[in-house]
């Protein structure tokens, strides 16, 4: 591989910056945040799932990710050298899984979902989608949200609608998603109830 | 006309300067040297290594001038430095068999391999005070045994006669101890984590702890079965270069004991063991530690649980003196808020009390009229 | 030796840590998330917790309140705005309407939070089941469980003693339906301000290495009995400064003969209206929000 691309400019204030970003969207489900300091990676891994990763990721969480990414080596070299996080090859054992083909997402319960005692001990999904402007609108309700929110994403998983019942179904089990483009972040924690596609 | 009270900032500023005056005392007197507290007081030193997690005499002794000799305030200084370091690894396992010996007592053998170093002890000092301990005579030089020393339980292993492993089953020494500092405590602890509890606990607590376990709190047959001080290498693996660098030397003091297990029908009876460490010389501390170490284990050896000294939970959350100080000295914190809903409460109560014993006597000055104290909820 | 500490005193590894838990409480409310608390500069039981959490949301562009008791001028309250101002260099306020970030002990502040606010709670004890059974490994099992039978039977005995609950702080409350919660010792008159919120509420018990979450807008409910409701209380009154009469009050006593008065404990929301020509003399000038009054209030 070539020379490995930088990480943030500024780590400390960068990294506050996305969380605050990435916090506010999973306070507010369906919103959508924008990140400021996305960051040039490896294709294909996104700007922002890039600034995600290197906020949240460390030698503490196992990552996962999908066929795309894991097919391009220099993903997981970036990764490694700027978060230390391991590189898992089974969803299960990941506490972060990073998706570039979110339509080929496997299951919510091939990732780890926590268990009635430690429900937190579950991943976080980052879908890398292309556009918030796509998709069919979600009807999302639940704590975060005022009264209802809508949020359209694509690509997603076709049965991405049954996955998102199922997932509320399980709490306090569950995964998280968060979903991000280049540039913006918005979640889906498992605290959702999809009202409908709207 | 009433003012609500200012000036908070003030205040704290003249209590800093207030307690640093205090900390100086008499100015016609040398202030005191963080190099003579390391070299003079160097037990203090040494429990604020220990408690504090961190092996540095040079910070321990400023946290014990800092805190004026409080010890549980200089750990606690010693800790929040230390929550701020980087951690760029994990050292190899100590081998304290290969330790040079400065004490090494065994009260299960009368005389073994390395022979019984006494070494610098109080335990044989007629505790009079001495004016003249400030000017001592030359000691006669120890000589440190020369070969090996071998560990006393490792003699009793060679034998069978004692466990040789306690870890848990299905691990084979690959897991990693954890770290009770990077990972939050749960239940039940396995015993990596309850011996990084308790090395990191209060002396007083865990003293009177394993002492509990010896007037039958939990009794454990104890027997000293080795204790030693010593100066031990330390080791850390580069995985760069392939090898383990030597990094120097640090003082600890280990403590094994050797207590009873009456066997089972799958194991013959052997000795088990409760485990003692503690950086630099804190053979209180270190010997506490393995009563309660044992004590702990009941679980694992199936005994019954019922003293203190066995209930892990309870001995795990309270050990640590510097939450527990911290949960303690909070009172001191203004709680007039939760006071005011409970003197609301108390006088509701009493209003309450006073109807239902129909009492006629006039409320008191202390005992409001009931329309004035009428909850505004009703 | 010179000492150097990070943006917020705590280290980058630290914070990722304290941020994941901050996420996975956020995603399922009123659950504590374990987390491993560190050592901070200031005692276990003086906010710790808060301080942590705080520490690792805080950005440059914040503003920053911290009250405890309700106010801006305690010791503690100083002392912990300083280490901010100190260590991240933030801005910091006591208006409350002008601050992104508020850490409180203890209240709550009258002045309605918006959705632009994070607001942080410092606990003592976050377990609401600690009292009722002193083992972690039996509270967690009875959360998995929503076994919350003995909180309502510990509520029930006071109405048998006493004719009414008797718990006046602290008071437990469900969050969403599912998860019963300690709201930090704040009074109960505070408790409704929880519901439907839209600031985001984080708390942080750092010597219990806990921290939990209520998103904006989600249903907090304060735990009661059809038969007996939910209640708030105040000192009746008006305050003595502003002559606010739907603040929580504070008694203060003036001289040894028993002479008390009522002060707002919100001394933000009290010189705000002492500022807009409020005193105890115009009661009538008050503008009572009703969303704060006094009413009982089924959570």
């Amino acid at each position: 591989m070539g020379a490995l691309l930088a990480g943030f400019a500024d780590p400390v204030l960068a990294a506050q910056a996305t969380f605050r970003g990435v916090m506010d969207a999973l306070a507010r489900p369906g919103t959508i945040v924008p990140l400021i300091d996305t960051i040039a990676a490896p294709a294909p891994l996104s700007a922002a799932a890039a600034a995600a990763a290197l906020t949240l990721l460390d030698g503490d969480t196992p990552v996962w990710l999908d066929a795309p990414l894991a097919a391009q080596a220099d993903v997981a070299a970036w990764l490694r050298f700027h978060t230390g996080a391991p590189i898992v090859s089974s969803p299960a054992d990941a506490a972060f899984a990073i998706v570039a083909d979110p339509e080929r997402l496997p299951p919510f319960e091939s990732f780890a979902i926590g268990s009635l005692e430690n429900p937190d001990c579950s991943a976080t999904l980052i879908l890398q989608v292309r556009s918030f402007d796509a998709g069919a609108p979600l009807a999302v309700a639940g704590p975060g949200i005022a009264d209802r929110a809508i949020l359209r994403a694509a690509p997603l998983p076709n049965d991405f609608p049954a996955r998102l019942v199922a997932n509320r179904a399980m709490f306090p089990r569950g995964v998280d998603l968060l979903l991000v483009t280049g540039t913006a972040v918005a979640a889906l924690p498992r605290s959702v109830t999809l009202l409908g596609e709207a | 006309m009433y003012v609500a009270v200012k000036g908070g900032e003030r205040a704290i500023e003249n209590a800093h300067r207030l307690l640093a005056h205090e900390r100086r005392g008499d100015r016609s007197l040398p202030e005191i040297t963080t190099a003579q507290i390391a070299e003079q007081m160097t037990l203090a030193v040494d429990r604020v290594m220990t408690e504090g997690s961190l092996y540095d005499r040079e910070l321990a002794a400023l946290a014990v001038k800092q805190a004026r000799g409080d010890l549980i305030e200089a750990i606690f200084l010693l800790r929040a430095f230390r929550a701020t370091l980087p951690r760029f690894g994990t050292t190899l396992p100590l081998d304290t068999a290969a330790m040079r010996i400065r004490r090494r007592i065994s009260a299960a053998f009368k005389d073994l391999p390395g022979g019984q170093v006494l070494g610098p002890t109080f335990d044989y000092t007629h505790r009079l005070l001495e004016p003249s301990c400030s000017d001592p005579a030359e000691p006669a030089t120890a000589e440190a045994a020369a070969g090996p020393t071998p560990r006393v339980t490792d003699l009793l292993a060679a034998d069978d006669l004692i466990e040789t492993t306690a870890r848990p089953a299905g691990d084979g020494g690959e897991t990693p101890p954890g770290d009770l500092t990077r990972e939050a405590l749960t239940f039940p602890a396995e015993r990596d984590l309850r011996l990084q509890n308790l090395a990191r606990g209060d002396e007083g607590f865990l003293l009177a702890l394993g002492y509990s376990t010896q007037r039958g709190y939990g009794r454990t047959h104890p027997f000293a079965g080795e204790i030693r001080l010593g100066e031990v290498a330390l080791e850390f693996f580069a995985e760069d270069a392939g090898f383990a660098l030597p990094l120097g030397r640090i003082t600890v003091t280990e403590c094994q004991t050797i207590n009873q297990f009456k066997g089972s029908a799958s194991t013959p009876p052997r000795f088990t063991r409760g485990y003692g460490l503690a950086f630099g010389h804190c053979e209180r501390k270190a010997m506490s530690m393995a009563l309660v170490d044992r004590a702990l284990r009941a679980r694992e050896l199936d005994e019954e649980v019922k003293a203190p000294a066995q209930d892990e939970e309870f001995v795990l959350s309270h050990s640590d003196n510097v939450q527990a100080t911290g949960f303690v000295e909070h009172l001191k914190l203004p709680h007039y808020v939760d006071f005011q809903a409970e003197l609301g409460l108390v006088r509701r109560m009493r209003r309450d009390h006073e109807a239902a014993s129909g009492s006629s006597r006039e409320a008191s000055s202390d005992d409001p009229a009931p329309e004035q104290i009428r909850e505004a909820a009703e | 030796m010179t000492v150097t500490y990070n943006f917020a005193y705590l280290d980058e590894q630290t914070k990722r840590m304290i941020r994941r838990a901050i996420l996975k409480a956020i995603a399922i409310p009123g659950y504590q998330v374990p987390f491993a608390s560190r050592e901070m500069p200031m005692p276990y039981g003086w906010g710790t917790g808060g301080v942590q959490v705080t520490a690792a949301i805080l950005g440059p562009t914040d503003i920053l309140k911290v009250i405890d008791q309700g106010s801006d001028d305690t010791t503690n309250a100083v002392s912990i705005r300083k280490f901010f101002g100190r260590t991240a260099g933030v801005r910091t306020t006591t208006r409350t309407a002008d601050a992104t970030v508020i850490q409180t002990r203890h209240r709550i502040p009258e002045t309605p939070l918006r959705d632009n606010q994070v607001l942080v709670f410092q606990v003592p004890i976050p377990e609401p089941l600690r009292f009722l059974e002193p083992r972690e490994t039996e509270t967690r099992r009875m959360h998995a469980l929503e076994e919350y039978g003995l909180v309502q039977v510990k509520l029930y005995e006071d109405i048998a003693r006493h004719g009414h609950i008797a718990t006046t702080y602290a008071y437990p409350v469900k969050v969403d339906g599912r998860y019963v919660m300690d709201p930090s010792p704040i009074p109960k008159f505070d408790n409704p301000k929880m519901s439907d919120c839209p600031a985001l509420q984080l708390f942080g018990a750092g010597r219990e290495k806990r921290i939990y979450a209520i998103p904006p807008h989600t249903r907090v409910a304060s735990l009661d009995f059809d038969d007996h409701p939910f209640e708030r209380w105040r000192h009746p009154g008006r305050c003595a400064l502003c002559g606010a009469d739907d603040s929580f009050l504070d008694e203060v006593i003036t001289d040894d003969h028993g002479t008390r008065m009522f002060v707002c404990s919100d001394t933000d929301f009290c010189e705000a209206r002492r500022a807009a020509g409020h005193g105890p003399d115009a009661p009538g000038a008050t503008a009572p929000d009703p969303a704060r009054g006094t009413e009982a209030s089924h959570g």
